[in-house]
Order: structure tokens, then C-alpha cells, then sequence
């Protein structure tokens, strides 16, 4: 199997997941963009000044990197998730599974196609966050390394969703029960140094904090973690994730009887 | 002669401690039309799955044109393509989609996969239908494009489970009609189907599979040469009337239709001889049930009455 096959293999499976959620944009581009406009009205013109300022700027630029990365997480992770279970429930990716794809390749594949959705939501929702407050990107190589490993991590996490769901229930479970409330409660709309000691500390145990602070560093130039430590879990997660997806494909875990 | 597959001890339970194959030892020269056969829930699509990496083995060995599954699997795989029984491509997609991702898992670059795509599209009269969605497609056609999607990276064994099931006879005939070209063309084929018609018109080796062991595997001649007795169906041109009920071998079924059976060794010559004294004349004869089918009965019912 040399490279050339390689690559085309990859390139088929990034083309097709594209051209999925490209073909259903309405289902899957347009609804974050709607449900984030909202949020800019609502909490940044509405609400927003009322509160005031947050760690020195006003509340509206606070959240709007927060509330792009939240998209991204939450698409990227959609994404792979729906699509590999629809494979998966349809039997199409055994169309793929009796070819000599190997199993990494696969994984890349779907990861890709994650990480394309997740990026053109983000790039949709920033542009829509223009209208509402004029960003300024602080430092462009963290952002654009932070919002890439991210939609990395969440799209890896989806496709363990896919991979372990029995049912569309299964797939929609972990992001209304798990994702969102991680998310809400990982600092978008909050610096956790409000937060009293206890909670402070409690906050830390959640990976979407490291990563919604440092994304705001690359916007803002201010975080409330460490950027080093940010980029360390984030990595962390992306090795152990890969790691047991790769078990879970080579076992045929759901896809091999 | 080089093998196209060749199993050794090819075992399989599965988690709920069902035995679906219990080491069955099969090989198919490269070349050859292969029949699988079995009852329903025989092991046939276990071992289809086993050899298509869909299913995981519990034990034994599988080369594919001598390439080891287990060592050698890109190459071993590379060499197959599959029809499954149930349909298995997104119905959200084209016909024209399928078959281009599927050379794309194979590492076909888009131009040739182009070229191939109209080809084998064309040939199974699928190329007006290739940019509808495949839910808007018939049975037939579904089943059309499963076998094109499997030639799309022109494989040396083609594998199919059932592809004929549920498909009109007139497609079902012109399937048959490009399955035989593509043999001719030197593909080798391994063949399951219940319709036995289908086996014996097409295939020249033959295994079958029950309870997951093999009960035979021999060439198609051999085993039509098994056949103990066969029975034909004769209609006359006129009523029987007072034709004795006594001639061997012979039933009235009506009063135009006789049934004849001829054991092994025996001949029609002397039912018709007979038949001729009493001044009855044959206007067409046919087999009672298909002469394969008689000897899959048999040969299914001895394995279960000796496992018994």
C-alpha cells in the first residue's frame, strides 16, 4: 500500500463527509449560526451592559470567543458523531470496511471531516460576530492552533460517540447531557476567578475551560490558565481519544460482529 | 492450478455462544464459478462475512490468491469485492457516488474511477440513473449497483452473497448473462443463492454448508451424478382414458398429465415404449423440481439424520 493509495483513500472519505453536511447546510451550517446571533443579541447587547466590564473589556467581546468555540466543539463533535452512526445504522461503512483502508485512516478521514465542519461553522459565526463587535485577534498562530486541535479533540470524541451508540438516542444524549453544560460551565460567558475557591477548583476538572481560555488568548491576549498547560491537556486528550478509537476499530467494536 | 481461496479449520462463535462455523476446510481455483449452498442459517453468510473482513474469526487460516488475511491483509483484500445479501450504500447518495467513493477506498484515482464507473454502470444498465438517489431505485437496480460498486477496483474473486433475491426473472436472467461474461473474462466468482436453478445453470464446483460444517464440496458433475432418481412431469395430447395404472414407474396425475419416475440406471425409453403400445403420445415432458434441489434436500437431510 504505497502513499499515492494512500491519500486517495483519504481524500475520498474527507470529499464524501464534506460533501455531506455541505449538501444538508441548512441542518448543519445555518442552525449554530441562528443559535449564536441570538446569543450576541441577547447576552452582549441585551444583558451585556448591564454587567459591565470582565477582566478589562466589555462583556460582548468576552464572550464572542467563547461562543465561536463553542460552535466549533459542538459541530465538529455533531459532525462525526451522526455521520459515522448513520454509516454505521445504514451498513454503508462497510463499503470502507472490506476495502484495505486501514483503520487510522478511516479515523483521519472522519476526523477531517469533523475538523472541516467545525472550522467553516466557526469561520461562519466569526464573520456573524462582526456585526456585533469588532474583534481584534491578539495573536493569530495560538487561535488558529487552538480552534484546529480542538475541532480535532471533539471530532475524536464524536466518533467514540458513533462507534459505542446503539441508537440516534445514544447519539444525541452525550452532547445534551455532557457537552452542553461542560461547555456552558468551561468560562464562555465567565472568568472562573469569580468564582469562589471551591468551584475554582472544580472548574479545573473540566477540559473545555483550558481550551476556551486559551482560544480567548489568541483574541484578547487574557486567559485565567496557563497557556502551556491549556495546550498539554488538550494534546493529552488527542493521544488518549486516538488511542481508543484505534482499539475500538481494530476490535470492530459496533461494525464487526 | 493457483487457489483463490483457500480456508483451513475456519471457525466462528459468536458472542452469544452461537457456533455459526465449526472448521471447515474449503478451496477455490482461481477461475472457477463457485456455488456456496445451505439452508438458511447454515453459516454461508458467516463464512462470506469472515473471508470480506466483516466478520471477526474465532480460529483457523484464510488466504486470498496466497495472500494471508492475518499478514498480508491491504493485498488480501485488495483482490476482493463483494456483493452482501442486504443492501448496504447510503441512500442519500448516487449510484454514481457509490461506485466513485468505492474505487477511492481502493485507491483508484478519480479519472479511472470515472472510466470504470461508466463502464460497469453501462453494463448493468444503470447509467441514466447515475446522479438519482439510490432510495429512488428499484430492488433490481439496488442490487445492479451493489455489483458494480463491487467490480468498480476489478477484482480477482468476486464474492455474492444472494444477488439474485427478489429480482424479476428477466433481470435475474440478464444478471446471469454478465456474471458468465465476466467469469469468461477470467473473474472467479463464489456464488450463494437458494434459487438452485441459478447453482446448477451457472457454477461448476459446488460446496455445501449446514449447521456450519461443510456436508459436501465436489464439482457440479459429480454431484448431479449422485442423483438417485428423478421424476418427470409428461403431458399428453389426449385423455388418458382406460391406460392400466400398473406400468412402473408411472402416475396419472390427471387426465392429461402422467408423472414418471426414472431411478439411476434407468431410461425413458421404455415409459415411452410403453406409453406407445397404448397409442399415448408425449407432447412435452419437464423435471418435476430442479435435480439439484432434490439432491440439496437429500444431502441436507443425511447430514442432520447422521449428526442425529
Amino acid at each position: 500500500m504505497n502513499a499515492r493509495y494512500l491519500y486517495i483513500a483519504f481524500q475520498t472519505i474527507v470529499i464524501k463527509e464534506v460533501t455531506r453536511f455541505a449538501r444538508i447546510w441548512q441542518q448543519t451550517v445555518l442552525p449554530p449560526v441562528i443559535t449564536t446571533s441570538l446569543y450576541f443579541v441577547i447576552f452582549g447587547n441585551l444583558i451585556g451592559p448591564r454587567i459591565g466590564e470582565m477582566q478589562g473589556f466589555n462583556y460582548m467581546d468576552f464572550i464572542v470567543p467563547g461562543l465561536i468555540l463553542m460552535a466549533v466543539i459542538t459541530n465538529s463533535y455533531a459532525n462525526v458523531a451522526s455521520s459515522f452512526y448513520s454509516a454505521k445504522f445504514q451498513r454503508s461503512i462497510e463499503e470502507i470496511l472490506v476495502s484495505p483502508t486501514p483503520s487510522w485512516l478511516i479515523l483521519a478521514g472522519y476526523i477531517s471531516g469533523g475538523v472541516a465542519r467545525g472550522i467553516c461553522v466557526g469561520f461562519v459565526v466569526s464573520l456573524v460576530s462582526l456585526f456585533f463587535s469588532e474583534l481584534e485577534v491578539h495573536n493569530f498562530v495560538v487561535l488558529i492552533s487552538v480552534v484546529i486541535l480542538t475541532s480535532i479533540l471533539f471530532s475524536l470524541a464524536g466518533f467514540t460517540n458513533g462507534m459505542l451508540a446503539r441508537s440516534f438516542d445514544d447519539v444525541s444524549i452525550i452532547p445534551t447531557f455532557v457537552l452542553t453544560p461542560l461547555t456552558y460551565l468551561g468560562g464562555i460567558f465567565y472568568s472562573v476567578k469569580l468564582l469562589p475557591e471551591f468551584w475554582q477548583n472544580v472548574s479545573l476538572g473540566n477540559p473545555i475551560l483550558y481550551m476556551i481560555n486559551a482560544f480567548r488568548y489568541g483574541f484578547l491576549g487574557i486567559t485565567d490558565i496557563n497557556l502551556a498547560w491549556s495546550y498539554f491537556i488538550i494534546v493529552m486528550f488527542i493521544v488518549v481519544l486516538f488511542s481508543i478509537n484505534l482499539i475500538l476499530l481494530a476490535r470492530g467494536h459496533g461494525i464487526r460482529t | 492450478m493457483q487457489l483463490a481461496l483457500q480456508i483451513e479449520g475456519l471457525a466462528k462463535t459468536y458472542a452469544n455462544g452461537f457456533i455459526a462455523l465449526r472448521g471447515i476446510d474449503l478451496s477455490v481455483r482461481d477461475g472457477d464459478f463457485f456455488a456456496l449452498l445451505g439452508p438458511n442459517g447454515a453459516g454461508k453468510s458467516t463464512a462470506i462475512g469472515i473471508i470480506c473482513s466483516l466478520v471477526n474469526k474465532t480460529r483457523g487460516r484464510m488466504t486470498i490468491y496466497g495472500h494471508d488475511i492475518d499478514i498480508d491483509f491491504s493485498s488480501a483484500k485488495a483482490c476482493i469485492g463483494v456483493v452482501p445479501q442486504e443492501f448496504n450504500f447510503s441512500i442519500f447518495e448516487t449510484p454514481l457516488q457509490v461506485v466513485l467513493n468505492q474505487a477511492g477506498y481502493y485507491g483508484i484515482d478519480r479519472r479511472l474511477a470515472h472510466k470504470r464507473a461508466e463502464k460497469y454502470l453501462t453494463q448493468l444498465g444503470l447509467w441514466d440513473k447515475r446522479n438519482d438517489q439510490n432510495r429512488m431505485l428499484s430492488g433490481g437496480m439496488k442490487r445492479r449497483l451493489m455489483i458494480a460498486r463491487a467490480l468498480i477496483h476489478e477484482p480477482r474473486l468476486l464474492i455474492l452473497d444472494e444477488p439474485t433475491a427478489g429480482v424479476d426473472i428477466e433481470i435475474r436472467h440478464t444478471m446471469w448473462e454478465f456474471l458468465k461474461k465476466i467469469n469468461a473474462e477470467g473473474t472467479t466468482i463464489i456464488l450463494t443463492t437458494h434459487y438452485l436453478e441459478e447453482a446448477e445453470s451457472l457454477c461448476r464446483n459446488i460446496a455445501i454448508i449446514d449447521h456450519g460444517s461443510l456436508v459436501e464440496n465436489t464439482t457440479m458433475k459429480s454431484l448431479l451424478r449422485k442423483l438417485q432418481r428423478e421424476t418427470f412431469v409428461l403431458d399428453v395430447d389426449q385423455p388418458l382414458g382406460d391406460l392400466p395404472n400398473d406400468i412402473e414407474g408411472l402416475r396419472r396425475i390427471d387426465e392429461t398429465t402422467l408423472e414418471a419416475d426414472v431411478s439411476r440406471g434407468d431410461n425413458l425409453t421404455r415409459i415411452f415404449t410403453e406409453l406407445g403400445t397404448h397409442g399415448i403420445v408425449v407432447n412435452s415432458m419437464r423435471n418435476k423440481s430442479n435435480r439439484l434441489e432434490q439432491l440439496f434436500i437429500d444431502l441436507v437431510r443425511d447430514g442432520r439424520e447422521s449428526r442425529a
